[in-house]
């Protein structure tokens, strides 16, 4: 198999030791570290080389069905990392992708750790197209490479970090190879030292971009202070009931006011 | 106009707005986003992704794939995988169980009986906590632990290379035909670890209809608390009905079809759930076959051992504590010389023979409300009560000692058990009220009082149904 970052390993800067597993102990962490991707990528398999618990992992779509929650510290900051359910985009309606969905939207986390499956990359970036378009910090872990290279496929990760315009690492979560980097970059997305230029999907129509600018303009002049007002304009024009209704009722104010406390109250 | 009629005007305002939008994009307009994202999404994929593989040449996972989900294939194998992993289970477990079973109860119950004794511990207490708590806890322990020390890495092992959502895949088309949701196959998949677990795994469902049935029927799943019983049970009654070099098989076979019944029944109440009280139509989905993985098995027994083995071990004795208490109270509290199970199991005995039960594994079954771990034990400790056995364990309410499957096979047929006893047994345990932490678990994931009674009582009404045909049935051929 593949070393990903055996020059990094190498190099005494760069030790695992800065990773501090905190298990469930997530006292006073300075960033928000949410962790999505498709269903079965493994996900929690990295939360829990990251946090040091024993979330039960499985080659089983669908497994985590609610937010798990972990800390870990690494450089000196305290990190809470979030691991959601896994889902296929952000636009439908199940209990499980709502819970994702909502927290990536309204949680604000500080770093959206993204986990594809590098051997069904082109069905997995439907869903990072997604993320990006609510989130302009991520990073994007390619995983199962040592999967992928069984299968002789080869991906160019430098070519897609430029096309993403986020961080890509080749992953193997199962044996641990790459988790350094995979770091790494968070520290450097979270605490600013990298500053992502996300895609954004291009394909809209002149007019359906208007229309989501118009909207989007509207509705930021009404809640100013609503993270991912694009999208909540994305959702009037598909005639969402549940976000008119929570525009109606002012409930979508709530959420822009205090993020963490309402998140508890919708999941 | 005060502020907030302002905004409330601006609000009504932003959704006239929308509507208007929404009226002049047309109804495609989710369409359009959709394609938009996948048109980039293929763009980008082509620009990064090399395959030198030789797309013609087909890889093993494909094979394999087409004859573990074929048509002809699929079930076969599934009932064979499943009938080779209680094959395992059973033969393996006898030996371990007898070591823990002569050690705990042969060698330390009388070493603890003596030291409590020796420095004058009341009759009382001593019979409360020793041979009440005590043995319950030792019983659990040498009859639970052996099998799901076997059991928990196999089926974890199976979860791990990928072949339950192939079970899953295989069981969909059923589920659809039944009006019920394809993924119910998987939430019943995750029923047979814990019933509690797969009524919480039912989330992954999104029409509230579909995930309703899928919780009202999770309890058709064998859960692990009930496989010791099943596999007891089957090597007694149904294994000693052939030649003992084919009793494991053949007692490996009862089970599955016990647990195939089951599958059976959560089809059949499904269906007539969608019919009746929960109608409507089954809404499609796609379901990912995940590849095959090679099971790391080390960390699987480790993880395997740790997570389930020890937990539903931990469990288990949690709640046979205080129900060994419970049975050492109610054999010894007496009410004019006669034990107060004693008045239960008189009178529901005629109920219980009636349909080939008896009153007593009534009583267990109301004991073991908690935990469907301990039904077992109770309902070999009544039996020696109410046989009067003496010089077992010291006296009335002791779970006793038992050294091996055959011992235990002599206590119950002394207790007049039949093989339709057996036979009824297993059913019932398959169709009998969910233990009581899957009952809060439904109440709190339904949030409603009526479908929760509705969860419990359902599985009781049709396990004495069932039990009731097949004694009459068996009553009319013998």
């Amino acid at each position: 198999m593949k070393k990903v970052n055996q020059n990094c390993e190498n190099c005494p800067v760069h030790n695992i030791s800065n990773l501090v597993k905190l298990g469930v102990d997530m006292v006073g962490y300075n960033y928000i570290v949410a962790l999505a991707g498709n269903p079965n990528t493994g996900k929690s398999t990295i939360f829990n080389n990251l946090t040091g618990l024993r979330q039960h992992t499985g080659n089983w779509p669908g497994k985590t069905v609610s937010r798990a929650e972990g800390g870990f510290e690494y450089e000196n900051n305290k990190y809470k990392l979030v691991d959601l359910p896994g889902t296929y985009s952000l636009l439908s309606t199940s209990t499980d992708e709502e819970v994702a969905r909502n927290f990536i939207l309204f949680g604000q986390p500080d770093v959206t750790l993204i986990v594809v499956d590098a051997t069904k990359l082109e069905r997995n970036l439907n869903l990072v197209l997604q993320i990006l378009e609510i989130t302009d910090r991520a990073v994007l872990s390619l995983n199962l490479i040592d999967e992928a290279e069984r299968k002789k496929i080869t991906i160019n990760e430098r070519e897609l970090s430029k096309q993403l315009g986020i961080p890509v690492v080749p992953t193997s979560a199962r044996s641990k190879d790459g988790m350094e980097q995979l770091l790494s970059y968070i520290h450097q997305v979270a605490v600013g030292e990298y500053v992502c230029k996300p895609y954004k999907v291009k394909g809209y129509s002149k007019k359906i971009k208007n229309s989501i600018e118009d909207l989007t303009e509207k509705i930021k002049l009404i809640y100013p202070d609503l993270p991912n007002s694009k999208w909540v304009a994305i959702r009037l024009l598909e005639g969402d009931q549940e976000i008119i209704d929570a525009i109606k009722s002012g409930e979508i104010g709530n959420i822009s006011v205090t993020p963490n406390d309402q998140m508890k109250e919708v999941i | 106009m005060s502020n907030a009629e302002l905004k409330i005007d601006k609000i009504n305002d932003l959704i006239n707005f929308a509507d208007k939008q929404r009226w002049e994009l047309g109804d495609n307009f989710h369409d359009l986003i959709v394609e938009s994202i996948f048109t980039d999404a293929n763009k980008i994929a082509g620009k990064v992704i090399s395959s030198s593989k030789d797309p013609d040449q087909k890889s093993w996972e494909t094979t394999l794939d087409r004859i573990v989900t074929s048509r002809i294939f699929g079930f076969p194998i599934m009932f064979i995988l499943l009938a080779v992993v209680f094959w395992i289970t059973i033969e393996g477990a006898n030996v371990p169980s007898e070591m823990l079973a002569s050690f705990f109860l042969d060698k330390l119950h009388p070493i603890l009986k003596n030291l409590s004794a020796s420095i004058g511990i009341p009759s009382f207490i001593d019979g409360l906590f020793i041979d009440g708590a005590y043995l319950a806890m030792a019983w659990v322990v040498s009859v639970m632990l052996p099998p799901m020390a076997i059991f928990f890495p196999l089926f974890t092992l199976l979860e791990d290379f990928g072949y339950l959502p192939r079970v899953a895949f295989n069981m969909d088309r059923l589920f659809q035909k039944a009006g019920a949701h394809g993924k119910q196959a998987l939430t019943m998949s995750m029923g047979f670890g814990c019933n509690a677990a797969g009524v919480i795994a039912t989330r992954v469902i999104d029409s509230p209809r579909e995930r309703l049935i899928a919780i009202i029927t999770n309890n058709f799943s064998l859960c692990n608390g009930r496989w010791p019983t099943q596999i007891l049970i089957a090597s007694i009654f149904i294994g000693s009905l052939v030649p003992s070099y084919l009793a494991g098989i053949v007692s490996a076979g009862a089970v599955v079809f016990v647990a195939l019944l089951g599958i059976f029944l959560s089809l059949v109440s499904s269906w007539t759930l969608s019919k009746t009280v929960l109608k409507g139509e089954a809404s499609a989905f796609s379901l990912e076959l995940p590849p095959y993985r090679p099971p790391r098995i080390l960390r699987t027994l480790y993880t395997s051992l740790i997570d389930r083995t020890i937990f539903v071990l931990w469990r288990a004795i949690v709640f046979a504590v205080p129900a060994g208490m419970v049975i050492w109270l109610v054999s010894n509290v007496q009410i004019y010389n006669l034990s107060l199970a004693q008045y239960f199991i008189d009178f529901f005995d005629p109920y219980a023979l009636f349909i080939g039960l008896n009153g007593i594994i009534f009583l267990a079954y109301v004991i073991a409300i908690p935990a469907n771990e301990i039904v077992i034990p109770t309902i070999l400790m009544l039996t020696v009560t109410t046989l009067g056995i003496s010089g077992i364990g010291g006296g009335a309410g002791v779970m006793f000692e038992l050294d091996s499957v055959k011992e235990t096979g002599d206590i119950l047929i002394a207790g007049g058990w039949t093989t339709l006893t057996g036979i009824n047994l297993m059913l019932f345990s398959l169709l009998h009220n969910p233990c009581s932490t899957t009952i809060y678990t439904i109440y709190k994931e339904t949030g409603s009082i009526k479908w929760t009674i509705f969860s419990t009582l359902l599985p009781i009404i049709m396990g004495l149904a069932v039990c009731f045909l097949v004694a009459q049935f068996w009553f009319i051929f013998s």
